[in-house]
């Protein structure tokens, strides 16, 4: 505890609070919850700052557990070491993860959205969890979590637990984060040597997203395996594309998958049109990026 | 609420609801009307000033956050020698015209020079796009930011990010 | 009274500069708090209804809360512009959604917000105009016409194919704009003893004080203006703030204190006037070899609920129709359109970049059709010296759109890259199968502004500038003109000096302040520079001859002079001009000269034929625009602008390179990006996160090249700047995605989603 605001420094500080309080808001980066008018920000619940803890910031491998330590299929196996997970704290800002060796290294997607959320100023202050618990459908680096097969780590009272990221967001701006709960980290398994992302946004920076295509896949002998594609912007949550990913498995990687995957992209998503783009737009740029991503990763 | 953080160099408290924003406070309490709201969202930049050396955007700071950082806006970059020098440069230059935004491009720009003491163009755009300008079309920043000479980009161009406390906490 | 060397043509750091950069400079909102309120403004929701009730509830507001509606206006409640016919309040209907239906003042900013809550307004909602079709049926708000010869004769026979002619029609739409000028409307109105005082950010104090003289029946001595710092204009702080001042006026006589108005971005976006949207239908007659021989041009802007600015608007729009091209007949008709959205209003160009953007489309239209090059059409038909505009106009030696057409194409290198991206095309099918990702071309375009006023405006104001001494023996320019960044503050001092034998240091300017300056007219129009600039020379040349007359009467002595601030007689020095001028007022000699800008006689025009010289010169300026296509995504990326801007004479490189550039800018922001999505009447684009202009990462790379070909008048041939880089590049940047993936625009924005059905519709063997 803070002894001269009384305000938490710990975890378990802050889940105490939101117990004792539950309309306590937990704040982090605050790119878009100070996004308010003069009377709601007057009228705002009582608050806590989560950038005052430690332990939910920084960036660290760790050990994969014994029991979670198998590989997609067809990867490179190595018997004897689990690889490493790589950890990322839920107030890491954009501006740390986008310049961590580790994170441009073996997760070049992600540097790549966090250097294009906003602006500097906004990848200074915005964090990675912020992004999850906002749960915006036009979250920028949620595709990216979603094509890497991140977990979450939320503590609660009870203890902490894991859960993929598609398990944690379920809905447009609805989270499985439950009343007194924290988002606490992200965990990446381990990079998968195939990577790609684009986001088409309303201009060159600062842009919000019309649509967000993310992919990672691992390959063998000409093919591609453990295809995960993931589109942003496009539905309530970001989603992935089954069926593009479908045609991917074991087809050989040329043209022709790239655009029969792109043709299968164009049949499964339902975009809107809102004020930032149109519905034919949308499905139309998501395809041809598929394709695109496909040719290039 | 009571906070206690270090403004331009000295050690400063001010008292706000938690959630109050720091370009409030900045402008109300202490007076430093330099960065400007030009939006209230994040998304012009004008309101930019560094928080513990790094570019934000005091609109979107609330009071809390404030709380054992280090402040620094346009008055404290304008009171350093270098940071007068680097400023009139700019404005012979034509990086200013009615003046808005150029609080918030200043400390954008003086923040990349430090980075970056002889950035290339691709670097001042990504450096300055949260900072929109609508009289300049960029060019003038452009240019003054990459003639900018090295001579003055030292540490001595912004004032001291750790004043002593006066009160130890 | 020879010109020191080195004023005129040198780049001084602005007067205001180190304020604005340190932060110092106090812009309205900047001022202490401390003893105003603070207003705010009850808006309607609905875009055409009728006011059933309109009731504030005191148990819901704040305790000492004051609210003020339309018939707390004893007054006229009507905005006096060209007619007053915009309410102040909203009294029985409203006609756009955001018109401002009451007012609140609190002593802070959030009880003034939770009075505005309290404010309940009941309405019956009519049927709104809401769209061209329906507009063009009802009755316009203005409209104009210009005939040039036997236009309609020609077309037709253009449209049988006889006497070798072709016909070529197009038809053209630009959207609105909103200005995003970085800081928002923001007022400050205060009374003392009856008597009106109200500061600000405006274009144009006198405006604003007319305005609120009309209101509140309040005779010249009662109302006391004062313009501020301003950051950011555009033509958007013309004609707006008199409202916001007649409302901060209300609000602070109903409190008895001062009260401030400063929009939130929200709010200015949603209540302020815009770029009025343009819709134009070419029909033109050309030869084989492309030259013009006949155009008919039908303008129609949409002007929003209420009258406003807009047939200055459409005056200069049309006169503008047909570009710096020779047209030897023509056939001109302009209509202003009224639709129950927020009055349309200037916005830097002022109806001239709507129709050349239609124009320069269609000389786009014509090459294709005719297979000539762009620049080669252009070429063709473009304006020398001796050749007439459609009003008869003949062009003088300064007409510099050739130069500046030629300077553009080889420093942008415009036919070889032009022929280059065509090949490619055609070869590569970049939309197609084509396989690159990235699709580049280029586009040329070619525009002119008339400076100052349209017609006999300036020969019916004849501004008056005042130069006066001050008490230590330095110059003050006593004139209107404000200070919104593009540099009046300093190059009107470096006019007056120049003509006066004096250092800059030794003029100064007083600021905008009505109760001190006289009338010199508003800071619009391009005019500033040209006619303020030029009259304040003027005086400041008297005034010091008139010093130097009495001096020598003085000493018994001729051939007295001043340069460099120095008084020189035959023999050499005699002194120093601050000594002198100090002596002079001494001696209790008149320490101020009046002098009134004087349009060149030969200057006439008929405002009923509209035919004669509107503008006493032109401008001109071309570019080449590159452009990368995401031939995936359809985004544009706008890469190099190379322009070439002809602007008489240049006094202050920095900053007129600072206009041409940040003009350019906006226009290309216009073409790419900046659009006002309404749905129902609502605004659905009304924040910064949604209306989008472009930061540094969008613009373009560029290179601006000055040529000066001055003309006979003042000063020293200097041409107006400020609008004419809005004019053309928009169609340019269309030219450019047209020559990148044969995607042939004539509306913008050109945003990805308008290309793409666009596309789609070519595909699907559509219209075109």
């Amino acid at each position: 505890m803070n002894p001269a605001s009384g305000l938490p420094r710990t975890v378990d500080e802050a889940l105490l609070r939101l117990q004792e309080r539950p309309d306590t808001v937990a704040l982090a980066g605050c790119t878009d919850w100070m996004v308010r008018d003069r009377l709601a920000r007057a009228d705002a619940p009582p608050v806590i700052d989560l950038l005052a803890i430690e332990e939910l910031h920084g960036i660290e491998e760790i050990a994969t557990p014994p029991s979670e330590a198998k590989r997609p299929a067809g990867a490179d196996a190595d018997p004897t070491t689990p690889p490493p997970l790589l950890r990322i704290g839920a107030t890491t800002t954009f501006g740390e993860i986008r310049v961590d060796r580790r994170v441009v290294e073996g997760y070049p997607i992600l540097a790549e959205v966090a250097s294009q959320i906003g602006s500097r100023q906004i990848q200074n202050r915005a964090t990675l969890g912020g992004n999850l618990v906002n749960a915006s459908p036009a979250g920028d680096s949620l595709p990216v979590l979603l094509a890497l097969a991140a977990e979450v780590e939320i503590a609660s009272p009870d203890g902490r637990r894991r859960i993929p990221y598609d398990a944690f967001h379920l809905g447009y701006r609805e989270t499985a984060l439950g009343p007194g709960e924290l988002l606490t980290a992200v965990l990446l398994p381990p990079p998968p040597p195939h990577q790609a992302f684009r986001k088409v946004g309303t201009r060159a920076a600062v842009a919000i997203s019309k649509v967000m295509v993310a992919m990672a896949a691992h390959s063998r002998q000409g093919r591609w395996s453990s295809m995960r594609i993931a589109a942003g912007s496009v539905a309530p949550v970001p989603m992935r594309l089954r069926a593009a990913e479908k045609v991917c498995e074991g087809a050989p990687i040329d043209v022709e998958t790239a655009t029969e995957a792109a043709e299968a992209a164009w049949g499964e998503v339902e975009p809107i049109d809102d004020v930032r783009s149109t519905a034919r737009y949308r499905r139309w740029a998501l395809s041809r990026v598929v394709r695109r991503l496909l040719l290039e990763m | 609420m009571k906070v206690h953080f270090i403004l331009n160099g000295k050690a400063v408290e001010a008292e706000g609801r938690p959630t109050d924003r720091l370009l409030d406070v900045l402008r109300h309490v202490f007076h430093l009307t330099g960065a400007k709201e030009g939006c209230g969202e994040g998304e012009c930049g004008a309101c930019t000033v560094l928080l513990d050396g790094r570019t934000v955007l005091s609109c979107l700071v609330p009071l809390i956050q404030v709380d054992g950082r280090s402040v620094i806006t346009v008055e404290g970059l304008a009171a350093t020698e270098k940071g007068h020098a680097y400023l009139e440069r700019f404005a012979l230059k034509g990086g200013t015209q009615c003046g808005a935004c150029t609080p918030g491009i200043v400390l954008s720009g003086a923040h990349l020079l430090q980075e970056h003491p002889h950035p290339s163009h691709r670097e001042v755009a990504h450096a300055l796009a949260g900072n929109i300008c609508r009289c300049t079309g960029y060019q003038a920043i452009q240019r003054a930011l990459s003639e900018e000479p090295e001579a003055v980009l030292d540490s001595t161009l912004l004032p001291a990010a750790d004043a002593e406390r006066e009160d130890g906490s | 009274m020879k010109h020191p060397p080195g004023i005129l043509g040198s780049s001084p750091l602005r007067r205001d500069g180190l304020e604005k950069v340190t932060g110092a400079a106090r812009y309205l909102d900047d001022l202490p708090a401390e003893g105003t309120w603070v207003g705010a403004t009850v808006r309607s929701r609905h875009p055409h209804a009728r006011i059933v009730s309109l009731r504030f509830d005191r148990t819901k507001a704040p305790a000492d809360a004051v609210f003020v509606h339309a018939g707390d206006i004893d007054g006229v409640n009507g905005l006096q512009i060209l007619d007053d016919r915009w309410p102040i309040l909203a009294s029985k209907e409203v006609h756009y959604v955001g018109e401002a239906v009451a007012l609140v003042a609190a002593p802070t900013a959030e009880d003034a917000l939770r009075a505005a809550a309290a404010v309940e307004v009941e309405y019956e909602q009519r049927p709104a105009v809401l769209d061209w079709e329906e507009a063009a049926r009802n009755e316009p708000l203005y409209e104009l016409a210009l005939d040039e010869g036997r236009c309609e004769a020609i077309l037709e026979a253009a449209a049988n194919g006889d006497d070798g002619l072709i016909l070529v029609e197009g038809e053209y739409f630009t959207g609105a704009q909103e200005h995003l000028y970085l800081e928002t409307q923001a007022m400050l109105a205060e009374w003392v003893d009856g008597r009106l005082a109200v500061t600000g950010s405006m274009q144009c104090p006198y405006y604003v004080k007319n305005a609120l003289q009309h209101v509140f029946s309040l005779g010249e001595d009662a109302v006391q203006v004062v313009g501020r710092y301003m950051g950011g204009a555009f033509g958007g702080k013309e004609d707006y703030p008199s409202l916001l001042a007649a409302h901060a006026a209300l609000l602070a006589r109903a409190a008895r204190r001062p009260v401030r108005i400063v929009y939130d971005r929200h709010e200015d976006i949603v209540a302020t006037t815009k770029r009025h949207p343009s819709h134009t239908r070419i029909r033109s007659a050309v030869k084989k070899d492309g030259t013009l021989v006949a155009a008919r041009v039908d303008f129609d802007l949409d002007g929003g609920a209420y009258l406003g600015l807009s047939p200055v608007v459409l005056s200069r729009g049309i006169l503008h129709a047909t570009g710096p091209y020779r047209v030897p007949n023509v056939r001109i008709r302009g209509r202003v359109l009224r639709t129950d959205t927020p009055p349309s209003g200037a916005f830097r160009g002022f109806g001239a970049p709507q129709s050349q953007f239609a124009w320069e489309r269609h000389m786009d239209r014509i090459g294709r059709r005719l297979g000539i090059d762009p620049l080669t059409l252009r070429r063709r038909n473009v304006l020398h010296p001796g050749d007439r505009l459609p009003t008869g106009q003949l062009m003088d030696a300064s007409c510099g759109a050739a130069a500046a057409l030629e300077e553009a194409a080889r420093r942008g290198d415009f036919l070889r890259r032009w022929k280059k991206a065509e090949e490619d095309r055609r070869r590569d099918e970049p939309l197609g199968r084509g396989n690159r990702p990235v699709a580049t071309g280029v586009g040329l375009s070619l525009a002119f502004h008339g400076a100052g006023f349209t017609g006999l405006g300036e020969h019916r104001m004849r501004s008056p500038v005042t130069v006066r001494l001050t008490a230590e023996g330095r110059l003050e320019i006593l004139c209107a003109a404000t200070e919104m960044g593009q540099g009046a503050v300093t190059v009107l001092p470096m006019l007056a000096a120049d003509a006066a034998g004096l250092r800059i240091d030794d003029v100064l300017i007083h600021e905008p302040d009505t109760d001190v300056v006289p009338d010199s007219g508003p800071t619009v129009a391009s005019r500033t520079t040209m006619v303020v600039g030029a009259t304040a020379a003027r005086a400041a040349h008297e005034l010091v001859q008139r010093i130097v007359q009495w001096k020598e009467e003085q000493m018994g002595e001729a051939a007295l002079r001043v340069e460099d601030s120095r008084l020189l007689g035959p023999g050499g020095e005699i002194g120093d001009f601050r000594e002198l001028a100090r002596e002079y007022l001494a001696a209790g000699q008149p320490d101020a000269v009046t002098v009134h800008n004087e349009p060149p006689p030969w200057q006439r025009f008929d405002e009923d034929s509209y035919h004669g010289s509107a503008y006493p010169t032109y401008s001109y300026q071309a570019q080449v625009i590159e452009v990368e296509v995401d031939t995936d995504t359809l985004q544009v990326r706008p890469t190099r602008a190379v322009a070439a801007a002809e602007v008489g004479k240049v006094l202050h490189e920095v900053q007129c390179r600072g206009q041409v550039e940040g003009g350019l800018l906006q226009a290309v922001g216009w073409a790419l990006w900046e659009e006002m999505k309404r749905k129902d009447g609502q605004l659905l684009n009304d924040r910064m996160t949604t209306y989008i202009v472009p930061t540094f990462l969008d613009a373009p790379e560029m290179e601006v090249h000055l040529i000066e070909e001055p003309w006979e008048g003042p000063p020293h041939g200097a041409k107006g700047v400020g609008e004419l880089p809005m004019d053309g590049p928009a169609s340019a940047v269309c030219a450019a995605i047209e020559n990148a993936v044969g995607i042939a625009l004539d509306s913008i924005p050109a945003t990805p989603e308008r290309l793409l059905d666009h596309h789609i519709e070519a595909a699907q063997g559509g219209r075109r």
